[in-house]
C-alpha cells in the first residue's frame, strides 16, 4: 500500500458492490493521485468494470447496490443526487471504452457530437466548437474527422475521438476501460503514447482497466491486480509484475506469453 | 528448429492466391506450402492484412480470383465430392467460442453431427468417441450434456477444438484462438495445442496477431501486408532480427512485461491504405521510415535473404543496421 496519500484525486473506500445477494466487489481502498495513471488489471469478473461504473454512479442503473465511499476531491459520491452526477459525469470524471466506435452516437456527425456534449455542460456554442479543434489537434487528429460519421472512423481514430472528447470536457479523471483491447498493436501503441502524453501535459488521472499485463508494465505508474472482487496486490508496476507477492498475481503474470523466450 | 524443406510435396499448397471484394484486393498473390505435421506456420498481420480472408479462402468460404489451393498435390476444384472430403482433411477453429458453438445444441450432439455427417465411427461408437475426444481437450466426459452458455470461455474454445478434431482433420486453421479468452485461459489453450501438436502430429495454420504465441507454436512464420506477404520464413529469425519495416515497426510496438527486453518503438505515421486505391511502388512506402525514392515507384517483390525471403529494396540495409 502506498499509505494514505495527500491530494488523491479519486479515492475508494470500502466499496461493496452487489447484485441482489451477490457481492461482486469488495474493496478496501484504493486512490488516484492527480496526474497518476494506476492500472486496475484482472480476468473477466474480477469486477474491474463495474468498480468504474460505480465511480461514475452508474452502478445502480444496472441494478447492482452500492455502499461505502467514492470520492473526487471531497466530494462524496457515492449517494450524490443525480443531478449532481450527471454534471460530474464528462466534465469532471469522463470513461472510454473497449469499442470505440460503439460508444459513439451513430446518427450523429462527430462535431455534432461534441457540440451537444459541451453545450450540455453549459459551454457556449462557439467556445465548444474552438474547444472540440483544439482536442482534436491535442489527439492528432485532423479537423475533418469532425464532419464524419462514426461508422467512417477506424477504431484507433475513434478511440483518439473518445480522448478528445474528455479533454474538450476539461476531465481531471479519465476511467478507461480495456480502450486497446480491441486495437491492432500498432495503433494501441499510439493509445499508450496518446495517454501518457495527455496525464503530463495536463495532469489528467488515468485509471487503466486491462486484462493485458503487458500493457498495464507499459504505462501505468501504479498497478493494482484484482481477483473476484478483491484487491489482491498493489503497488509501483515494476514491483508488482517483476516481483509479485500474491499467489494469484504470480500466475497471471507466468501466464503472459514473451517473446524470446521459448516455453 | 527447422523450416519447411518442401522437397516432398506439401500437405497443404497455397500458390499465387488472389481474392477480390469488388473493386478490393483482399488477397494479393499469397503462396505459402505447409508441411506434414507436426509443423506450425502463423499468418500474422493486422487489420486489413488479409489473414482472415486467407483463412476463409482455405475453407472454401470465399472463392478466389486466381491462384490455386491444393492438398496432397491436388487441387480441390468444383465437384461436391471432392469439396466434402476436402472439408473433412481441413477444419477450423474460430475466434470466438461463444459464437462458433449452436446455443440450443448440448455439447455432445455438437460433436456427434460431424462424427456421424463424416461417418467416422459406427453409430454405436459415437458416445464413446465424444467421452474420449473431450478427455483428450481436458474435459470433463460428462461435460456433453451441457449447453455452451454453462461453460466457461476457455470451455468453450475447448469444445470447439473437439469438434475439429472429432473428424481426424489433416490440417488445423486456428483462426485468432486465444484471442477472445482472459491471459491464465488463454495459456492453457496454447498448452492445449501444444500437446494436440505432439501427441497427433498435427500441421496447422496460425492466424495470430499476437507474435509471442507465434513464437511458441509456429515454426514458420509469414507477415501480411494490405493482402500481400511482405516477410516469411523461419519464425525465430525473423522476429529476432526482421528484415521488413513493417516486421519491425510491428515487433517493437508489442508491449513486453519485462521492462528490460523493452525496444525503441518506431512509429509508423499515418494509416494502413484504402486497397480499393493502393499506392504506387511498395504499399508500405507511404508509412515507411526507410523508404527512398525507388519505393515510390517500383513494387518490391519477395526474394530470399538471410534465409527468409522479403519483399522489401533496403532489406539487407535493414538487417545490417545500416538503414
Amino acid at each position: 500500500m502506498t499509505g494514505t496519500m495527500t491530494g488523491a484525486k479519486l479515492s475508494l473506500q470500502d466499496l461493496r458492490i452487489a447484485f441482489g445477494p451477490r457481492r461482486v466487489v469488495d474493496l478496501d481502498r484504493l486512490e488516484l493521485a492527480t496526474g497518476e495513471i494506476l492500472g486496475l488489471a484482472g480476468e473477466s469478473g474480477s469486477g474491474k468494470s463495474i468498480t468504474a461504473l460505480a465511480v461514475l454512479g452508474l452502478a445502480s442503473t444496472l441494478g447492482a447496490r452500492v455502499e461505502g465511499s467514492v470520492r473526487l476531491d471531497d466530494e462524496e459520491l457515492v449517494g450524490a443526487a443525480e443531478s449532481r452526477l450527471r454534471e460530474i459525469r464528462g466534465s469532471r470524471i469522463s470513461m472510454i471504452f473497449q469499442s470505440p466506435v460503439s460508444s459513439l452516437d451513430p446518427l450523429l456527425q462527430v462535431g455534432e457530437l461534441f457540440e451537444r456534449t459541451l453545450r450540455l455542460h453549459g459551454v457556449r456554442k462557439r467556445e465548444a466548437s474552438e474547444r472540440a479543434s483544439n482536442a482534436f489537434r491535442e489527439v492528432l487528429l485532423s479537423v475533418d474527422l469532425l464532419q464524419r460519421y462514426p461508422h467512417e472512423l477506424s477504431g484507433g481514430q475513434a478511440q483518439r475521438i473518445a480522448i478528445a472528447m474528455a479533454l474538450a470536457l476539461r476531465s481531471e479523471v479519465l476511467l478507461a476501460d480495456e480502450p486497446t483491447s480491441a486495437l491492432d498493436v500498432t495503433v494501441q501503441a499510439e493509445i499508450l503514447d496518446l495517454l501518457r502524453r495527455v496525464r503530463e501535459e495536463r495532469g489528467m488521472s488515468v485509471l487503466f482497466i486491462s486484462h493485458d499485463l503487458a500493457v498495464i508494465a507499459e504505462l501505468c505508474d501504479r498497478v493494482a491486480v484484482m481477483q473476484l472482487g478483491r484487491i489482491v496486490e498493489e503497488g509501483p508496476t515494476a514491483r508488482v509484475l517483476g516481483e509479485p507477492e500474491d499467489e494469484y498475481t504470480k500466475r497471471l503474470v507466468a501466464a503472459v506469453p514473451k517473446i524470446g523466450v521459448r516455453a | 528448429m527447422r523450416a519447411s524443406t518442401a522437397v516432398e510435396v506439401p500437405l497443404l499448397e497455397v500458390e499465387d492466391l488472389v481474392v477480390e471484394f469488388g473493386p478490393v484486393r483482399a488477397v494479393d498473390g499469397v503462396s505459402f506450402r505447409l508441411p506434414a505435421g507436426p509443423y506450425g506456420l502463423a499468418l500474422v498481420g493486422e487489420s486489413g492484412s488479409g489473414k482472415t480472408t486467407i483463412a476463409r479462402a482455405l475453407m472454401r468460404l470465399v472463392s478466389a480470383a486466381s491462384g490455386a489451393i491444393r492438398l496432397d498435390g491436388d487441387e480441390v476444384v468444383g465437384s461436391s465430392r471432392a469439396l466434402r472430403a476436402y472439408r473433412r482433411d481441413v477444419q477450423i477453429v474460430f475466434q470466438d467460442p461463444t459464437t462458433s458453438l449452436d446455443p440450443r445444441a448440448k455439447i455432445g450432439s455438437t460433436i456427434a453431427e460431424p462424427l456421424r455427417a463424416h461417418g467416422i465411427v459406427p453409430r454405436a461408437e459415437v458416445d464413446d468417441r465424444i467421452a474420449s475426444l473431450l478427455a483428450e481437450v481436458g474435459l470433463d466426459p460428462d461435460m456433453a450434456g451441457r449447453y455452451p452458455h454453462q461453460l466457461s470461455g476457455g470451455q468453450r474454445q475447448r469444445v470447439a477444438i473437439a469438434r475439429a478434431l472429432s473428424v481426424e482433420p489433416r490440417v488445423l486453421v486456428l483462426d485468432e484462438p486465444t484471442s477472445a479468452l482472459d491471459v491464465t485461459v488463454q495459456a492453457r489453450i496454447l498448452e492445449l495445442i501444444a500437446k494436440l501438436r505432439r501427441e497427433r502430429g498435427l500441421a496447422y495454420v496460425l492466424i495470430s496477431h499476437n507474435l509471442a504465441v507465434v513464437e511458441r507454436l509456429c515454426e514458420e512464420t509469414a507477415v501480411l501486408y494490405l493482402g500481400r506477404i511482405v516477410e516469411h520464413g523461419p519464425t525465430e529469425p525473423i522476429l529476432a532480427r526482421p528484415a521488413h519495416p513493417y516486421t519491425l515497426a510491428l515487433r517493437s510496438a508489442v508491449p513486453e512485461i519485462d521492462l528490460a527486453a523493452r525496444r525503441s518503438r518506431i512509429v509508423l505515421p499515418g494509416t494502413v491504405p484504402d486497397p480499393a486505391n493502393p499506392p504506387p511502388g511498395c504499399p508500405f512506402h507511404p508509412r515507411c521510415p526507410y523508404a527512398i525514392d525507388r519505393c515510390r515507384i517500383e513494387v518490391p517483390e519477395l526474394r530470399t535473404v538471410d534465409g527468409r525471403t522479403v519483399a522489401c529494396h533496403r532489406a539487407e540495409e535493414i538487417l545490417a543496421g545500416e538503414a
